[in-house]
């Protein structure tokens, strides 16, 4: 035991980490209001654009204008350290922070052309195209098939019986659950396990067909086998989804997405392909998070 | 861990296993003194009670007399009806006691049985007209100071007001097995009464039950759309904390000061009529609507927010979380909060004196516009009428409200296991 302590620790003493931070620091202070996010946060022809996003709970600033743009059918991973914003920014992709009554949103969201925050656009509708998967796996506590029929039954997106058993039936086996629970549709969703409620939850989202999928931590609650199988969810569903995830685990990032976008202090630090930003971060702080000295 | 600080714990942990012990100590001693309580009290209600629930009755040789009825078997049901039953078991006592002679006498021989036995023979002779002019033996109800004699006089208890000479002809009449207790059926459907023997609780339970009824119309549903509201719309600022506020002063405001208002507003106002279960719904529910809306908020907020948070986020209005995850996941708290504050107003009885429910009424009511009691009004007035045989009757009528009260609470467990969903 004793060794492989000492072989972890070797790492990073105390004398390791004291002349980096003290490197760190100036340049921490030097992004201001007029930082620039490195990298390529815009793209050509994007299916979501964010510019200059401020977002605000009562008095305090917890996004500070951020430019990002979001490419049809990509996976774009968020990272940083905890509290550097990812869910709030996350949240305003949908406009789930609707629901908090202190928080405020400033700066241009635009879907397909249509600023989300536009007075003309209803957040009802505008959820049923930009679906949202929870840390916390949270079916409702009724039956599997109710779970997943909610959608579009409350949508009118179906008038028969058949329909909705099709839509229940194709979007449970997209999220990779249908074997598992074809014979007891009717058991209770929140009698399944994490792993499973979890897939339940991606399955319901996908019921109503969304544009964009945000996932915020998806797999934060889950064990590593419930965790694979939610990874090879997402990269299946990549085919057909634009996709935005929320993630603390780096290797995952790594592993799911194309493009990955770093947080801190609620600026957007650095934005590139994944294999880059991972193997070649350009600014220190994100090499910083990415090689574990912080965060 | 060293040796010396090995035995620090040890020690300690004797401390905190004695201190523990002492802990569970005082609530066993707490739970004792609590039974120890709800045991005497149920104890004496029912030892005093109990007596009530049967009923001295009087066998007597009846010669349905047509002289006496002026009536024969033929006459009409009219005229039966309007016979002379009241003379008639006057009559079969006069033969019952040839001795007794004298007018005086007779008046207070005649006092053997309740004034209710012309009654009794009158559904006879009603039911069977045949009877008129027939002798049989029936049991006649007897009057409250033979049963206050019969049940508890002879073991030499002082309980009635049976003068030397009643006692005498009870005790001839017991002699001759002409005596017995039965069932008393009439404490359950008769209406109140001056006569202890003939009075019911059927009025008092109609009231209790319409009164109730319209308290839960009114207070659930206000109150549960004002918690709704209170949560789930309204903006928080000061107006709302005012309100707030309000509402929970209104749970702690004596009861009495809602049956001013009731009685200056309803009825003064309003013009709804007194006494009426409408108008004691309407006071109680203005009474038991914060603890209604409490109880509700609290329901509310305990829905997780996590599943708010997955229906709105699959694209559900406010509206749609609120009808079809917030209420189902709430109702069996809100359902429970409104019947223990229905609980609460069954035994109120001081805003209802305000509004005229403490009259004396003898039909039992048939709808919520008819005049009424209700169950501890009926109490009240009966622990304060002299008769021995009311202070049994009280008691009775308390286990009856306290019937009432754990049919209710039952159901408030039964449907809260029913509804309730795990999540
Ligand atoms: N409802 C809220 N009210 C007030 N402040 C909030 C609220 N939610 C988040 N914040 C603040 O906003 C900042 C960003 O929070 P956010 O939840 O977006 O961080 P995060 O990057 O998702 O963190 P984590 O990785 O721990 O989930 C934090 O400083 C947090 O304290
Ligand atoms: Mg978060």
């Amino acid at each position: 035991m004793a060794g492989i302590n000492t072989m972890i620790d070797e790492g990073r003493t105390q004398d390791d980490v004291a002349p980096l931070t003290a490197v760190e620091m100036p340049r921490q202070e030097s992004i201001d209001e007029n930082y620039e996010t490195v990298g390529s946060p815009l793209l050509h022809n994007p299916l979501v654009k964010t510019r200059n996003v401020n977002v605000f709970y009562a008095e305090k600033q917890a996004i500070f204008n951020v430019n990002l743009d979001i490419a049809k059918n990509e996976v774009i991973a968020m990272i940083g350290p905890s509290g550097c914003g990812k869910s709030t920014f996350l949240r305003c992709l949908n406009r789930m922070n609707d629901t908090i009554d202190t928080c405020r949103v400033q700066g241009d969201i635009v879907l397909e052309g249509q600023d989300i925050y536009d007075r003309s656009v209803d957040a009802v509708e505008l959820r049923a195209r930009v679906g949202i998967v929870f840390q916390k796996p949270n079916p409702f506590p009724k039956s599997v098939y109710e779970n997943v029929a909610y959608g579009p039954r409350i949508h009118g997106l179906v008038n028969r019986k058949s329909d909705l058993d099709d839509i229940v039936e194709d979007s449970l086996k997209r999220a990779g659950l249908w074997e598992e629970v074809k014979d007891e549709l009717e058991g209770s969703g929140t009698g399944l396990s994490g792993g499973q409620q979890q897939r339940l939850c991606i399955a319901r989202t996908i019921a109503v067909s969304p544009d964009i999928i945000l996932m915020d931590e998806p797999c934060s609650a889950l064990d590593p086998i419930a965790t694979a199988k939610i990874e090879e969810l997402i990269a299946e569903l990549r085919e057909n989804y634009t996709i935005a995830i929320v993630t603390h685990n780096m290797q995952q990032a790594a592993r799911v997405s194309s493009r990955t976008a770093y947080f801190h202090l609620g600026k957007l630090i650095e934005v590139g392909e994944t294999e880059i930003v991972f193997t070649r971060p350009v600014h220190p702080l994100t090499e910083a998070y990415i090689t574990g000295r912080f965060g | 861990m060293t040796d010396s600080v090995r035995k620090t714990v040890r020690d300690n942990l004797k401390k905190r296993y004695r201190a523990e012990r002492y802990f569970r100590w005082f609530g066993v001693i707490s739970v004792g003194f609590g039974l120890l309580c709800l045991v005497a009290l149920f104890g004496d209600i029912f030892s005093k009670g109990i007596g009530a629930f049967r009923q001295t009755a009087v066998e007597l040789e009846v010669f349905f007399d047509p002289d006496v009825l002026g009536v024969s078997a033929s006459a009409e049901e009219a005229k039966i009806r309007t016979a002379n039953f009241d003379g008639l078991y006057k009559a079969v006592l006069r033969e019952r006691f040839p001795e007794v002679t004298t007018r005086g006498d007779r008046r207070v021989l005649y006092r053997l049985l309740s004034t209710e036995a012309a009654f009794d023979l009158q559904a006879l002779s009603m039911a069977n007209p045949d009877l008129i002019g027939q002798t049989r033996k029936i049991w006649l109800l007897a009057d409250d100071d033979v049963d206050m004699y019969f049940k508890y006089g002879r073991s030499g208890e002082q309980v009635g007001r049976l003068s030397e000479a009643q006692q005498a002809w009870a005790e001839q009449l017991i002699a001759q097995g002409a005596v017995k207790t039965r069932f008393n059926t009439g404490l359950f459907t008769n209406g109140d009464s001056r006569d202890p023997e003939i009075a019911g609780v059927k009025g008092a339970v109609l009231g209790s039950l319409f009164t109730l009824m319209v308290t839960f119309l009114i207070s659930f549903p206000v109150g549960v759309a004002a918690a709704i509201y209170l949560e789930e719309f309204a903006p928080k600022n000061k107006l709302t904390d005012f309100i707030e506020v309000n509402i929970n002063n209104l749970a702690a405001v004596p009861s009495i000061i809602f049956g001013l208002l009731g009685l200056a507003v309803f009825i003064n106002y309003f013009g709804v009529p007194r006494s009426v279960p409408l108008v004691g719904g309407l006071v109680l529910s203005l009474m038991t609507l914060p603890t209604v809306i409490i109880s509700s908020r609290a329901s509310i907020t305990a829905v997780p927010p996590s599943i708010r948070e997955a229906a709105l986020g699959i694209g559900a209005s406010k509206v749609q979380v609120v009808l079809h995850h917030v209420l189902p996941l709430a109702m069996p708290g809100m359902l429970t909060g409104a019947i223990i504050g229905m609980a609460r107003a069954l035994g109120e009885t001081a805003p209802l004196l305000m509004i005229g429910m403490v009259a004396f009424i003898i039909d039992p009511p048939s709808g919520v516009l008819d005049p009424a009691t209700v169950l501890p009004v009926q109490i009240y007035l009966w622990a304060d009428s002299a008769e021995r045989a009311f202070t049994e009757r009280t008691s009775a009528a308390i286990m009856v409200l306290l019937v009432f009260l754990i049919v209710m609470n039952g159901l408030a467990v039964w449907l809260r296991s029913r509804l309730e969903t795990r999540w």
